[in-house]
């Protein structure tokens, strides 16, 4: 996928002048956040929870090639064939390169974020195959000419009723309806012919488990059963990190994520999907293939942002982000949008090409304390920001205004005295009102707030005028 | 008992913004029998920089704290985001110099929010202030979410006769401060303040008080900008030890 996080500051600004947009996001805002609070009070000991998620995923992290072993030779075992993607260019080579053996014309895809990074439907197609996105909210977005989504669970979340009823009225040639179940009903019509003629399913993978070479799959649709059982064909695209060791060990991860994700104690669909179709058995595919992608995770390993690995993919972190809420997930400009993303987008997708992302955060620690393996996503954006630093990314006025000001703040005298007349100037320009409309030293703090007046004198003045006065009294 | 010799971190922004935060800390603090002293060397705790990846900057500045806060029985900082930031980030800072990371961690130690210090303890039984009126309060993040800051500044609001506490919904939202984010996403950040503005004004209390200076510049701002020119903001400090 194209990486537009460059202009983060612009999108974000679009998203706030876009009023459409802005209506859709206050309806949205905070039903994941109530259901969420609602579903984790179920669970005892949430915190001991969070901990041995964590704990698990950092066994899985700190070994990450002894389990993908593990996981290859039992997948192998199953039946199935695990092939390995160094970057989104090879993905798109070998699922192509999959389909073409197979003689596959159309795929049928549940949910993937993996597929978003590589820029995999637009490879089939200009492969002459057809990729038709099954999940509800990666339908409306590819027939609204291929828009990528927004949130990583809830792709179409900043879309409303009226959106989707006009535009499937467009697409569909149908009567405008103004019901969800009716505008559902429409999807599933199309989409039920799709599913029997499709070749070839292709899907995520929450989780790859190591003892089993099975691949879990959370999904509240079912599209993800028609996807993975009725084709000949099942091609699983998944990130490395996604494996972990063993069954009892989803069972604990599966306390967490559909909790933190949607606020539900299980999804409608939980799958443990093992190897190809058995003699006896009357469905499953026939072919099955794991395309397991690096993309930029095995740098991460034993580094110093390794803790990022651990992601679950619940989108809890955005829920709860006061920048996502307010700004929705296409200003981040990437696939991963709200604290995660800023935190994944420099790392996989270049530092560079990210500049805005990791300040693009309040450092609330919202993110942080919801996040269902206690990954401390401030920090890590805080030590991107560093990075930043280091290599010279940040703009040269604020690398040099935060020097000199960190060298003054040094000198006591020399900040007293600055001090003693930043206050007298923001008093000047307050004049008689209490605030300033127009701050000439920070405008991007007046372009949507005063700014309050000081209150003239700085507090070591007033303390040491006091301290004399006392003192000359006593 | 010895009273107890506590020294004040009064912090960057109310030292420009508003002294009279700072003597209303002072004030708390010597009414609840402390000796205070008031470093006059110190200036930032060098939050500003860490947070903006200028590590250099931010561990000269923690050193120097360090250094003029050492010797004191206790820390106390009117503000909740300095305070995690030098109990939290200063130990962090020195993984290579164990020496500066000890100073730290006994720094650390000794370092508190000014109403988790006095409801903790001190544990005050009243407070001299005089405020009469409803407030709602705002939690701040930092204090909230590392510092555990909730119930103490409640807890000493009570105390006080002539207030009524009446809370808003997204209390524990953040405001949309976040320091330099306010001036890099200016529009962003106002936004999000908006929000907690709505917040405030459907507690329908006339004032808010909140632990942070930033937190409440910034809010301040946004409801004069809404064009709302009579919800007093204030510090919880200057609530508790009264305005004289």
């Amino acid at each position: 996928m194209e990486i537009k996080s460059m202009r983060f500051k612009a999108n974000s600004e679009a998203s706030l002048a876009n009023v459409v947009l802005q209506g859709n996001l206050k309806n949205a805002k905070g039903k994941f956040v109530t259901k969420r609070a609602e579903a984790i009070k179920e669970i005892d000991d949430f915190e001991g929870t969070r901990d041995a998620a964590a704990a698990i995923r950092n066994k899985v992290i700190d070994n990450l090639d002894l389990w993908l072993e593990r996981f290859e030779t039992r997948a192998q075992e199953t039946g199935a064939t695990v092939m390995w993607a160094r970057d989104g260019a090879e993905v798109c080579r070998l699922v192509t390169e999959i389909a073409r053996k197979h003689g596959v014309t159309k795929v049928t895809k549940s949910k993937s974020m993996l597929s978003e990074e590589a820029g995999l439907n637009q490879a089939l197609e200009a492969a002459g195959i057809q990729p038709v996105e099954t999940d509800l909210g990666e339908y409306i977005l590819q027939v609204n000419d291929n828009e990528p989504p927004s949130h990583i669970i809830a792709p179409a979340v900043h879309k409303s009723l009226d959106d989707v009823a006009d535009l499937f009225h467009k697409v569909h040639g149908t009567p405008r309806k103004t019901e969800i179940p009716a505008l559902t009903r429409e999807a599933r019509e199309v989409l039920r012919g799709h599913f029997l003629t499709a070749e070839m399913g292709l899907s995520g993978g929450n989780f790859l488990i190591a003892e089993t070479g099975s691949v879990a799959l959370v999904t509240n649709e079912g599209n993800g059963r028609m996807v993975t059982t009725m084709p000949k064909v099942h091609v699983v695209i998944t990130g490395i990190e996604k494996v972990i060791p063993t069954l009892e060990d989803l069972s604990t991860l599966m306390r967490l994520l559909p909790r933190s994700a949607t606020g539900q104690s299980i999804s409608n669909y939980f799958s443990i999907l093992t190897g190809v179709k058995k003699p006896e058995e009357h469905d499953g595919p026939e072919h099955l293939y794991f395309v397991l992608v690096d993309s930029g995770r095995a740098d991460v390993v034993g580094g110093e942002f390794h803790e990022m690995l651990r992601c679950i993919r619940c989108g809890a972190c955005m829920n709860h982000c006061p920048v996502y809420q307010t700004i929705g997930g296409h200003a981040y400009g990437w696939v991963y949008p709200g604290p995660m993303g800023s935190v994944l987008t420099p790392l996989y997708a270049g530092i560079e090409n990210s500049i805005d992302l990791p300040h693009a955060a309040t450092l609330c620690n919202q993110c942080g304390v919801v996040c269902p393996v206690k990954i401390p996503l401030p920090d890590l954006l805080r030590k991107l920001r560093e990075k930043q630093t280091e290599a010279g990314l940040r703009p040269l006025t604020e690398r040099i205004g935060l020097r000199v000001w960190a060298w003054v703040a040094q000198r006591p005298a020399l900040y007293g005295l600055g001090a003693r007349f930043g206050a007298r100037y923001l008093k000047w320009l307050a004049g008689e009102d209490k605030s300033i409309r127009l701050l000439p030293t920070a405008p991007e703090w007046t372009r949507g707030r005063d700014f309050p007046a000081p209150q003239g004198k700085t507090f070591r003045e007033l303390y040491a005028a006091r301290q004399k006065s006392t003192k000359g009294s006593a | 008992m010895a009273s107890k010799r506590v020294g004040l971190f009064v912090t960057c922004l109310v030292d420009l913004m508003r002294p009279r935060i700072g003597f209303a800390a002072l004030k708390l603090l010597e009414s609840a029998g402390c000796e205070v002293i008031v470093p006059e060397t110190q200036t930032c705790c060098g939050q500003p920089a860490w947070n903006s990846g200028d590590k250099a900057g931010a561990e000269a500045l923690a050193k120097k704290a360090i250094a003029e806060f050492e010797g004191f029985d206790y820390i106390v900082v009117p503000s909740g985001s300095c305070g995690d930031h030098i109990r939290t980030e200063y130990q962090s800072m020195f993984v290579d110099e164990p020496t500066w990371r000890d100073r730290a961690t006994a720094m650390a130690a000794r370092t508190y929010e000014l109403t988790d210090f006095l409801a903790t303890v001190l544990k005050v039984e009243t407070v001299p202030g005089d405020y009469e009126g409803t407030v709602t309060y705002h939690d701040s993040c930092s204090g909230l979410r590392s510092m555990g800051i909730k119930q103490q500044p409640r807890a000493l609001l009570a105390k006080m006769k002539g207030v009524e506490l009446k809370e808003m919904n997204g209390c524990e939202e953040c405001c949309g401060f976040g320091g330099t984010f306010s001036v890099k996403f200016g529009e962003v950040s106002a936004a999000i303040a908006e929000r907690k503005c709505d917040f405030i004004h459907a507690s329908g209390a006339p004032a808010v008080v909140g632990g942070d200076l930033g937190c409440l510049l910034n809010i301040e701002g946004k409801l004069r900008r809404m064009g709302d020119e009579s919800t007093q903001v204030l510090h919880v400090a200057e609530v508790l030890a009264g305005r004289g």
